[in-house]
């Protein structure tokens, strides 16, 4: 069994090579019994790299990508791929899917990728496609099945025929609070493919999905949310061990929904609210989650982060490193079903800085 | 005599029903709310444009629906500004670091724009100035 990467170890890592000390990447690591290997694989997610003008782009976001692609060639022992959670691109263009894509590169190791709305919206995910291979797609790694969604698709009508431009359909989908928008779904076809995909595969092997926008409805204002969620958790539901790993909303959640354990990751770009801290709607936040300490804006990378997970017989604990925040462990624990914060759950125990209003 | 001419004046003024401060109908309460509404959907488009500041960067990038601004809570204590500061201090935070921008003066009506968006996305919510 190889040594468990620590915080310690990365920030001796980030040391030796004259880095900064936490980056917003998310590690993750399998961990279970049998005669399957351990292994890990490294999480980046929500650059929204953005053209400028040219040659020039947005200096905050290109460090938070830099950063994260720095910090995750640092990382001791290697790990098996890379995983990047969608949004590379503000505004899907061709300039920024390549400066993020030359950042990309670095990487070592293999990396899969998430299409999120901004790399797709220009295009339709073609130029994307061209870089990063099919919009959906499913592999198998050391006895875990990984499946990867496209789940950021939408009505024909709002994707056809609803708007002049290409360039303001990308726009007005861009804006997540944009009342133009149009709720993210996984679609008839895809839905099918899933389907067709997981009758291959045994109830008993571990199964990793990822998508960009959460597999389970948040809030519909802020697409915090999959259209026919309902529809793909069915799917999943019959294995025994399910695990759904998000970007798209740039914070803290989780949740339990039957089989299913929901975490999301960390943007390196910027964080966002929490939905519930908007004082026109409701929304759904899981009552499981504790939040994330509530961003320092005179701290540009603050409320960004990354995470080690470990997949302990199959069942997530998310090991969430903040920005001069203490970690927060997020484990699926047996005795409750769900995922519980290791310190935090309780109310009583709970922070000021986790407090959203 | 002269001072009881002045002050039948002004007796005159204060009663004429045209300069009564506190007599207004529904029809001006119409017009202040749109000439408010108007302003707070300017705010709106400058929140969500990229030409704010230099880079093309919004401010609903980070705060859509201008979540996360607190607008009750000003003025307050910024640790980071070692002072009590105002809302519209923090918003030119904003414009001069992630927007890459300038700053605007404190009655700037584009800066009345945004502190009204801001407040108008606040609605309901009780004021509690120094709040963190």
């Amino acid at each position: 069994m190889s040594r468990l990467i620590t915080r310690r170890s990365v920030i001796a890592a980030g040391a030796a090579a004259g880095t900064l000390t936490t980056l917003p990447i998310s590690m993750v690591r399998l961990a279970f019994g049998g005669t399957r290997d351990d292994f890990s694989f490294t999480y980046i997610s929500d650059s929204h790299i953005q053209q400028i003008k040219g040659a020039s782009f947005v200096r905050n976001w290109d460090m938070g990508l830099k950063r994260a692609v720095a910090e995750a060639n640092l990382i001791l022992p290697e790990a098996d791929f890379v995983m990047f959670g969608g949004d590379l691109a503000q505004l899907g263009k061709k300039d920024e899917l390549d400066h993020g894509g030359e950042m990309l590169s670095h990487l070592k190791g293999k990396l899969h990728c998430v299409m999120g709305e901004h790399d797709y919206y220009l295009d339709l995910g073609e130029y994307w496609s061209k870089l990063y291979g099919p919009h959906w797609y499913s592999f198998d790694h050391k006895g875990v099945h990984f499946v990867v969604l496209n789940s950021i698709i939408t009505t024909d009508e709002w994707t056809f025929h609803r708007w002049p431009t290409a360039e303001q359909r990308m726009l007005e989908m861009a804006g997540l609070d944009n009342p133009n928008g149009s709720p993210f779904m996984v679609g008839e076809k895809q839905r099918a493919w899933l389907k067709d995909d997981l009758d291959k595969v045994s109830k008993d092997t571990p199964l990793i999905v990822f998508s960009h926008s959460p597999l389970q409805k948040i809030y519909k204002g802020w697409n915090f949310w999959t259209d026919d969620a309902e529809q793909v958790q069915a799917l999943l539901q019959p294995f025994k061990t399910v695990s759904v790993i998000y970007g798209h909303v740039h914070q803290i959640q989780y949740n339990q929904i039957g089989n299913i354990s929901f975490n999301a990751v960390m943007a390196t770009a910027w964080p966002w609210p929490y939905p519930d801290t908007y004082a026109q709607a409701g929304a759904h936040v899981p009552v499981l989650t504790v939040p994330m300490n509530r961003a320092d804006p005179f701290f540009e990378r603050d409320a960004t982060g990354w995470q080690m997970i470990d997949v302990n017989s199959g069942r997530v604990t998310a090991r969430y490193q903040l920005w001069d925040n203490p970690e927060r462990v997020v484990g699926y624990d047996p005795k409750f079903g769900k995922p519980v914060d290791k310190r935090y759950q309780e109310a009583i125990v709970r922070k000021a800085p986790q407090l959203h209003y | 005599m002269r001072r009881y001419a002045i002050a039948l004046v002004l007796g005159a003024v204060l009663l004429s029903p045209a300069t009564l401060a506190d007599e207004f109908t529904a029809a001006d309460v119409d017009r202040w709310q749109g000439e408010f509404d108007s302003v707070a959907k300017k705010g709106r488009e400058l929140w969500t444009s990229g030409a704010v500041g230099t880079n093309g960067v919004a401010c609903a990038q980070c705060h859509p629906n201008a979540a996360n601004t607190h607008p009750e809570t000003y003025p307050k204590f910024q640790k980071q500004l070692g002072k009590v500061a105002q809302l519209f201090e923090m918003v030119n935070w904003c414009i001069r670091n992630p927007l890459q921008g300038t700053a605007l003066p404190a009655d700037d009506p584009k800066m009345t724009a945004f502190v009204a968006y801001i407040n108008k996305e606040r609605k309901g919510v009780p004021i509690d100035a120094g709040k963190h």
